[in-house]
Parts: C-alpha cells; sequence; structure tokens
C-alpha cells in the first residue's frame, strides 16, 4: 500500500473514518485541532455529523448520547479541555458506553502550556473522574501508531462497552511521517442488543448510571471490575526492544519511548546492554511484562515527561529484587529531553 | 544511513515547506522519516524550525540534541542552534542575512551560501529555502535530486505547480553552489 506523509492529529481523525466513526463532537484547543479540522471537512461527504459544540461538557455529553444510540463516535481535546470531560467519562464508564476520546496532551496544571507533556498519565489511567472506574488507555508512539491505536481504540471501546482513550502529546500530534493507511482489522464485535433508539414494538431499554436498588450498585461495580480483571488479563499490550540480554531496562511511554530508543542505541554502540520495555497500553497496565523482564533484569529507568507518574505502575509491577529508578522533567517551552539527555542518565544509572 | 537536520530561520523563509520537501523526498526514494515543527506560537517573522531525520532503517527519535546538519537562514537561528550542530558536522548559512564573526565553531564544516542574493539572481526572493535544499542535498545526498522534483509535486499544493521549474532552477542553483565550493 502506498506510503502516505502524515502528521499525527491526521491520522487520528483518517482512522477514526475508517473505524466506522461518522460522528464528532469537540471544541477547539491547541495542539489538537487539526483533528476537528480534519473531521469538519470529511464528515458532511460521509453522511456523518460534526458537531463544533458551545464547549468540552456539552461534547463529552454529545459522544454520550451518540455512544447510546450505538453509533461510532468520537471527541478529542487537550489537557484542560480533557478536564472539563471527566464528568461526562464518568458517566459514559457508570452507563457502560463505549465511544473514544483522544488527548493531544498538553503541559499544565491549569491552562499551563501548549507543550508537549506526559502529566495526564494519572488522569487518564487512574480514572480522571468520579467512581472508580477504568477507561482504555493506548498511548501511540508514531504516526503510524496514532492511526492504528485509534482504530483499535473504537474496537476495545465496543468489545468492553466502555470508554476508550487515546493519549498522546504534540510531539506525535503534530509530527508528520510515512503512513501506510491500513483497512479497518476485522474484529469480533459483540451486537450492541442494548442501545436506544426508540422502543417501537420492543422491550424497554434503559441507558443509564444510576442504580438505587438494594445491592444494584454493589452488583453493577462489580461487573465494572470483573471487566477490568479481563481487560489485564487479554488486552495489555507493550513492545519489548533489546530487552532478552539486557543490564538495564528502560520504561518509557509514548513520545518519549521514542527519544530513549535512539539513547538505547547510541548506549548498545557504546557495548552498554540497554534495551526499551514500551508500554503501549496504560490501561490495562502490562504488569506481567514488567515482571518477566525483571526477573532477568534487575535495574529500571523509567523515563517521563513528567515528574514521576507512570512509576509507580511500574514499582508495583516488577520483581520484588529489581531497583527502579525514575528520570524526568516537567513539561513545558524547550525542554523536550534529547538522546543524548537520556544516554547521559543511562549511563549513570548503569555506573551506581 | 542516518541523516539528521535542523532548518531554521523566520516564519515566512519556507523553513517548514524545506522540510516537507526533503520528506517527501525520502519517502518517495523508501526511507523512513519524520519531520518535527518546533510547535509554538509561531507566526510569519516569527521563528520558524523544524527537525528532520532521514534513515533507511528505523528513525528512533523524532527530537534530536546535536544534529549533523544545521541550515541557518537568519541570524537567530545561527545563535540559537550553531552552537548545537554535532561536532564534525556542518552548517549552512545563509550568508545573506547573518554575520558570522562571532561565530566560533572551528570543530564543523561552515557553508557560507548568500542564499538571498542567489534566489534574486534568479528572480524572485522567495526562493531562499530551494537554494538551501539545493545546498544540502548535493553536499550530504540525502535523497536525489532528481527525487526532489517529483516530491514538489507533492509538497506544494495543486495551485502552485507551475512553481515547480522555478523551484528546480533554485534548488540546481544552490546544488552548484556547494559543488563549486566544495572542489
Amino acid at each position: 500500500m502506498k506510503r502516505l506523509f502524515v502528521k499525527g492529529n491526521e491520522a487520528v481523525a483518517m482512522a477514526a473514518i475508517e473505524a466506522g466513526c461518522r460522528y464528532y463532537f469537540g471544541y477547539p484547543i491547541t495542539p489538537q485541532s487539526d483533528i476537528p479540522e480534519y473531521l469538519s471537512r470529511e464528515l458532511p461527504h460521509l453522511n456523518g455529523e460534526f458537531i463544533q459544540a458551545e464547549s468540552e461538557i456539552a461534547s463529552i455529553n454529545m459522544l454520550l448520547g451518540a455512544s447510546a444510540t450505538g453509533v461510532r463516535a468520537m471527541t478529542s481535546s487537550s489537557s484542560p479541555g480533557i478536564s472539563l470531560k471527566q464528568e461526562g467519562i464518568s458517566y459514559m464508564a457508570g452507563s457502560e458506553l463505549p465511544g473514544v476520546i483522544v488527548n493531544i496532551s498538553r503541559s499544565g496544571p491549569g491552562l499551563g502550556g501548549i507543550d508537549a507533556s506526559q502529566s495526564d498519565y494519572f488522569q487518564a489511567v487512574k480514572g480522571g473522574g468520579h467512581g472508580g472506574y477504568h477507561i482504555v488507555v493506548l498511548a501511540p508512539s508514531s504516526v503510524q501508531e496514532m492511526y492504528d491505536l485509534t482504530m483499535l481504540a473504537f474496537d476495545l471501546a465496543d468489545i468492553y462497552r466502555m470508554p476508550a482513550m487515546v493519549l498522546a502529546d504534540s510531539v506525535v500530534g503534530q509530527m508528520k511521517e510515512p503512513l501506510v493507511p491500513n483497512k479497518r482489522p476485522v474484529a469480533d464485535l459483540p451486537a450492541k442488543n442494548w442501545v436506544v433508539r426508540g422502543k417501537g414494538d420492543g422491550e424497554q431499554r434503559v441507558v443509564k448510571s444510576l442504580f438505587l436498588g438494594d445491592g444494584e450498585l454493589e452488583a453493577h461495580n462489580w461487573k465494572l471490575h470483573r471487566k477490568y480483571q479481563e481487560l489485564k488479563a487479554r488486552e495489555c499490550r507493550w513492545e519489548a526492544f533489546q530487552v532478552d540480554d539486557a543490564d538495564l531496562l528502560v520504561a518509557a511511554f509514548g513520545s518519549t519511548a521514542r527519544i530513549a530508543k535512539t539513547a538505547i542505541t547510541m548506549a548498545r554502540e557504546e557495548g552498554l546492554k540497554v534495551g526499551l520495555l514500551r508500554p503501549i497500553t496504560l490501561f490495562p497496565f502490562p504488569e506481567k511484562a514488567f515482571l518477566d523482564a525483571t526477573a532477568r533484569t534487575k535495574k529500571v529507568l523509567v523515563i517521563e515527561l513528567n515528574t514521576g507518574q507512570m512509576v509507580e505502575d511500574v514499582r508495583l509491577s516488577v520483581a520484588r529484587d529489581a531497583e527502579v529508578g525514575f528520570y524526568g522533567r516537567p513539561p513545558g517551552a524547550g525542554s523536550l529531553p534529547t538522546p543524548e539527555e537520556l544516554l547521559e542518565q543511562i549511563k549513570r544509572t548503569i555506573e551506581v | 544511513m542516518r541523516h539528521d537536520l535542523f532548518i531554521a530561520g523566520f516564519g515566512g523563509q519556507g523553513v517548514l515547506l524545506a522540510g516537507n520537501l526533503l520528506s517527501y523526498a525520502a519517502i518517495i526514494e523508501g526511507k523512513n522519516v519524520s519531520f518535527f515543527p518546533a510547535y509554538g506560537v509561531e507566526k510569519r517573522g516569527g521563528a520558524a524550525m523544524c527537525t528532520v531525520v532521514i534513515a533507511d532503517g528505523d528513525v528512533g527519535s523524532p527530537v534530536i540534541g546535536n544534529p549533523s546538519v544545521t541550515i541557518a537562514l537568519n541570524q537567530t537561528s545561527l545563535d540559537k542552534f550553531g552552537a548545537k550542530v554535532k561536532p564534525g558536522g556542518i552548517c549552512i548559512v545563509n550568508t545573506s542575512l547573518v554575520n558570522l564573526d562571532a561565530f566560533d565553531r572551528s570543530d564543523i564544516e561552515i557553508i557560507r551560501v548568500p542564499m538571498n542574493d542567489i534566489a534574486m539572481g534568479l528572480g524572485d526572493a522567495r526562493m531562499v529555502n530551494m537554494v538551501a535544499v539545493g545546498v544540502y542535498v548535493a553536499r550530504t545526498g540525502a535523497v536525489g535530486s532528481a527525487t526532489l522534483e517529483e516530491a514538489l509535486k507533492n509538497a506544494l499544493p495543486e495551485r502552485n505547480h507551475s512553481f515547480i521549474p522555478a523551484n528546480m532552477k533554485a534548488i540546481t542553483a544552490g546544488a552548484e553552489f556547494a559543488i563549486a565550493k566544495t572542489s
């Protein structure tokens, strides 16, 4: 298939269309506005609907409503906008509604800045809204993955009946790379026998997150919990790069993993045995991959574009006798780490 | 083979178009490439910068600390990125706008090109970026110059395809200047 030259954000929009998404609701914010720009141009030609809502809160609730009718739908935003959407995401999780949310995250807290950041990790994987739920979180590290993982997000959302998030940043969102626009994969999707499209002569169906009956909510939460366990058992995805003989394991996700990979190649050229374990699913977190890898490699260096978030999940996952170190910086203008900088940290960790 | 490059100048000099053009050419040649624009509050007259990595294999990091080549189209770019060129690397400088008196790097090759003058000589000051691309390609061989003509069709919107011959002329002029300088 012909390789196109595409911006990461545009790859997300292209993948949504290929995945059959025809409904988009959003509100503009840097650095993700290429996504609504693309979809506002394309969806009307596909009998779809593009709505620039009056706010992020309106757009997430439009997603909730569209999803309840069984169609594939999406919203996208960046960190401050994603914060505004959290209430709706919690309601979608409670109502067991699929739907894809894209966060091309920027630096915070508050309005912060527009630079690349990984400081929304906690918000994304620990349930950013109230109620102790989880959503699927996928972390692409290339334009190709922006495309492929967006399509996967739609499938996982439908299979598990829950919201799925693509979590990236302006490095992956704004850079351009070759893209092979793969066809939508064939997935074994359950029938949507719960959608609300007007009762007609059929049985009444209700999509809701309010459960007031005796024991009803507890049973509902146990059901959600089982779903998260199922996800952990079946859907963990990660990339392992030169880990088999590694004395040091670097763990990083998204754009930082790309920078780390080059640092690892530089380290290998100097004879240092370093490997990379890159979680692709942040929830479910690939716990077993870390446990298995640290059965042999006892040193781990987690690198993030924040002051330490994923490192907590790594610490919970590794073998008991593994040492987990951390290197990261808060995001901000001009503060992207370079491969040279990460190489220095790798060397420092090995020497200790 | 792996080529990494900073292109920097001010908005309107065609920094991003130059990066896009090289990227399209790399794709046509079956190579891998990443094009990463500095993303901030850019505007015409403000700072513009992009990082391009072209590789036969995995591109790896789209973010580079010390590139093997930097193209500096204005003074600010040289001041900001000149010091970052990898030892043994190349700095291609637009001497029409850049003063090199304070630039002290004996460990890299500095290619001085009066890009605005060359572009004006061809009748269009906007071709500065294409002169720079010509110099870069002639000096590094990162992509073939014949591929660039094909790549221009992708990099330029269709309404500007009539300018492809003029762009090619500027690329050739840059390449010839580079070859004359090194031989």
